[in-house]
C-alpha cells in the first residue's frame, strides 16, 4: 500500500482501527492498485494456423493406425495384419518367377477381395482408435480449442483412415508389380493392369474408411465399434453372397448385378469389373455393364459423401 | 454362484440403448434371407440346411457369442470401472459365472430363436432341420460365451480376437482343413444336434463323445480360467 491514501479516508477509520492504510477500501483510488507482474511474457512468433493443425492431426492418425507413437502393444495388431497383406503378394510373385509365368496367376484387382477380412479386421480394429476414445475421454473439444474446424477434423480423420487403407491394400499391389518387372513381363501390360488395381484399391480404401469411421464415431465404447463395423463389412458380403448364389441356382441372373449394390465390397467388385477391366467375380461371370456401372459408381459416390455427411453432423455437438 | 445385482447390470451393459441394434442386426438379416429363399426358391431341404448351417451356425453365433460374451466384461475392464464392481463383496468367480449366464442367455435367445423362425421359414421345419440346428445354435452358445468371456478378461483386443478366430478359423479353416474341423466348436454342437435329432442332413466330423467332452472341458475350463484371471487383474491404462 502507498502512503498517498486520501485524508478522508484516515479521518473516516482512524478510531476504530488503528492502521487504515492495510484495509482495502473502496474509496481508495485506481491508480494505487497495481498487479504483480511476475514475467509472463506474450507468444510472438509465428503462429502455423489451421492447415499446419490440420496436416498434424492427419499425419498423427495415419501413424497410429499402425500403431507409431503408441505403446509397442499396439503396434503388434496393425503390424501383423500388414504382414499378413503381403506375405502372399511375395508368394505370388515368387511361384510367378519360379515357373517362368508370362503372368500374375492372381490379378491386381482380385488381390484386396481374396484378401478382404484382413481388411476388415485393419478397420475393425484401428477405425475406433482413432475416433472412439477421443469421444469417450472427451478430448474432442482439446482439440476444437486448437484453429481447426470441425471440417479440419473430419477431413483428417477420414483422409487419415483412408491413407492407411490405402497403404495396407496397395503395398501388395506394388510388391506384385516390382516382382513382375523382375519376371520380365509385358512392361506395358503390367503397369496397365497396376494402375487399375490401384484405381480399385483407392475406392475401396475411401469407401471402407468413411463406412469404418461412421459407425466407430456411432460408438464411443471401442468392442462395440468394432464388431459393428465387421457386421457391416463382412456380414453384409456374406449375406449378399449368398443371395447372388441363390438366384443364380434358381436363373434369376438378371438379379445377380442388381443385389451386388448391398454390400459395399461386391460394390467394388462390380465398379471394378464394369470400368477398371477386372475378371467378373460374381456368380456365373455375370458382367456388369457400363449401364449397371455407373448405377454402382453412382452408389459409392453417394456412401462416400453420406458418410462424410454424416461424420460432420456427429461432430456437429460432440463432447461439450 | 449368480448374483442378480451384477446380472441387471450386465443386462443392461449388453441391451442398453443402440448396443442392441446390433445385436438385432444379425437375426433379422437372416430373417431377410430365409424369406426371400422360399420366396426365390421354395422349400428344400437341402438349401435350407446350407443355410442355416453356413450362416446361421457358422456367422451368426460365433458373432452374437462375441459380441454378448466379451461385451459383458470387456468395456468395463476396458474403461477401468470393474473396480467398483470388484470392491463389492461378491466373489470374483460369482461375477465371472454370472456374467456367463446372461451372456449364454443372451446369445441363445439372439441366435436360437431366429434360427429356429428361420429354419420354419425355409421349409416347415421339414426333416427336424430347424429343430436341429436349433439344438446346435443352443449347445454353440454355450461354449463360444465361455471362450469369448474368457478372452474378454485376457485381452483389450478381444473383440478383433474372437472375430478373427470366429472368421478365420471356423469359417476359413474349418471348412477348408478337415482336422480344423476337430478343434471347432461348430462342430461339436453338430455332433450334438445329429445325435438329437438323428438327421441325415446334419452331419459333424466328430464323434458324439469327443464333442460333448470337448464342448464341457472348453466351458469349465475357460470359466474358470476367467475367474483366475479377474481375482489378480490389473488394471492397464488407456496406450
Amino acid at each position: 500500500m502507498s502512503s498517498q491514501t486520501p485524508d478522508a479516508n484516515q479521518i473516516s477509520h482512524a478510531n476504530q482501527i488503528p492502521d487504515a492504510n492495510q484495509i482495502p477500501d473502496a474509496t481508495r483510488t485506481p491508480d494505487a492498485t497495481r498487479i504483480h507482474n511476475i514475467g509472463y511474457r506474450s507468444y510472438d512468433g509465428p503462429r502455423l494456423g489451421r492447415a499446419y493443425a490440420r496436416r498434424s492431426l492427419f499425419s498423427q492418425s495415419l501413424r497410429g493406425a499402425y500403431g507409431l507413437g503408441r505403446s509397442a502393444k499396439s503396434k503388434v495388431l496393425p503390424m501383423l495384419l500388414f504382414a499378413v497383406m503381403c506375405a502372399p503378394a511375395l508368394i505370388i510373385v515368387a511361384i510367378s518367377v519360379y515357373t517362368k509365368a508370362d503372368k500374375l496367376f492372381v490379378e491386381y484387382t482380385q488381390y484386396a477381395i481374396l484378401l478382404q477380412l484382413v481388411v476388415a479386421v485393419f478397420l475393425a480394429s484401428q477405425a475406433p482408435q482413432s475416433v472412439s476414445r477421443d469421444l469417450r475421454f472427451r478430448t474432442v473439444p482439446l482439440y476444437f480449442s486448437r484453429p481447426i474446424e470441425r471440417v479440419d477434423y473430419v477431413l483428417a480423420k477420414f483422409g487419415a483412415m483412408a491413407s492407411a487403407l490405402f497403404v495396407l491394400t496397395a503395398t501388395p499391389l506394388f510388391i506384385m508389380w516390382i516382382g513382375s518387372m523382375l519376371a520380365k513381363m509385358d512392361f506395358a501390360e503390367q503397369a496397365k493392369m497396376f494402375g487399375q488395381g490401384l484405381v480399385s484399391v483407392a475406392v475401396l480404401s475411401v469407401l471402407f474408411a468413411g463406412l469404418g469411421l461412421v459407425m466407430a464415431a456411432l460408438t464411443p465404447r471401442r468392442g462395440f465399434g468394432v464388431a459393428a463395423v465387421i457386421a457391416v463389412l463382412v456380414i453384409s458380403f456374406g449375406a449378399v453372397t449368398t443371395l447372388q448364389g441363390i438366384s443364380y441356382a434358381t436363373d434369376n441372373t438378371g438379379a445377380i448385378v442388381w443385389l451386388g449394390l448391398f454390400s459395399p465390397l461386391t460394390l467394388v467388385i462390380g465398379l471394378q469389373n464394369a470400368f477398371l477391366g477386372a475378371r467378373a467375380s460374381f456368380p456365373g461371370e455375370m458382367q456388369v455393364g457400363a449401364g449397371v456401372g455407373v448405377v454402382y459408381l453412382a452408389i459409392v459416390l453417394g456412401l462416400i459423401a453420406a458418410c462424410y455427411g454424416i461424420l460432420m453432423a456427429r461432430y456437429r455437438k460432440v463432447g461439450l | 454362484m449368480y448374483d442378480p445385482t451384477v446380472a441387471r447390470l450386465t443386462y443392461r451393459a449388453l441391451l442398453g440403448r443402440r448396443r442392441a441394434a446390433i445385436l438385432f442386426l444379425l437375426p433379422a438379416l437372416l430373417l431377410l434371407i430365409a424369406v426371400a429363399v422360399r420366396v426365390l426358391n421354395g422349400a428344400d431341404d437341402q438349401v435350407a440346411a446350407d443355410l442355416l448351417g453356413g450362416f446361421a451356425l457358422a456367422t451368426m453365433v460365433p458373432l452374437i457369442g462375441v459380441i454378448a460374451g466379451t461385451g459383458a466384461i470387456g468395456p468395463e475392464i476396458d474403461d477401468g470401472s470393474i473396480v467398483y464392481l470388484l470392491s463389492k463383496p461378491v466373489k470374483r468367480t460369482t461375477i465371472i459365472t454370472t456374467k456367463l449366464i446372461v451372456a449364454v442367455a443372451v446369445t441363445m435367445v439372439f441366435s436360437a430363436v431366429p434360427t429356429l423362425i428361420a429354419g420354419f421359414i425355409l421349409n416347415g421345419n421339414g426333416q427336424q432341420v430347424a429343430v436341429a440346428y436349433t439344438v446346435a445354435t443352443l449347445v454353440a452358445s454355450i461354449a463360444y460365451s465361455a471362450l469369448f468371456l474368457l478372452l474378454g478378461t485376457v485381452s483389450r483386443h478381444a473383440v478383433v480376437i474372437g472375430l478373427v478366430y470366429a472368421l478365420v478359423w471356423e469359417a476359413l479353416f474349418g471348412s477348408l482343413i478337415s482336422g480344423a474341423k476337430t478343434l471347432s466348436v461348430q462342430q461339436w454342437a453338430l455332433a450334438l444336434a445329429h445325435k438329437v435329432t438323428g438327421n441325415g442332413l446334419v452331419t459333424s466330423e466328430v464323434g458324439l463323445t469327443t464333442a460333448v467332452t470337448l464342448l464341457v472341458a472348453v466351458t469349465v475350463v475357460a470359466t474358470w480360467f476367467a475367474g483366475q484371471k479377474l481375482r489378480k487383474l490389473t488394471l492397464a491404462g488407456e496406450e
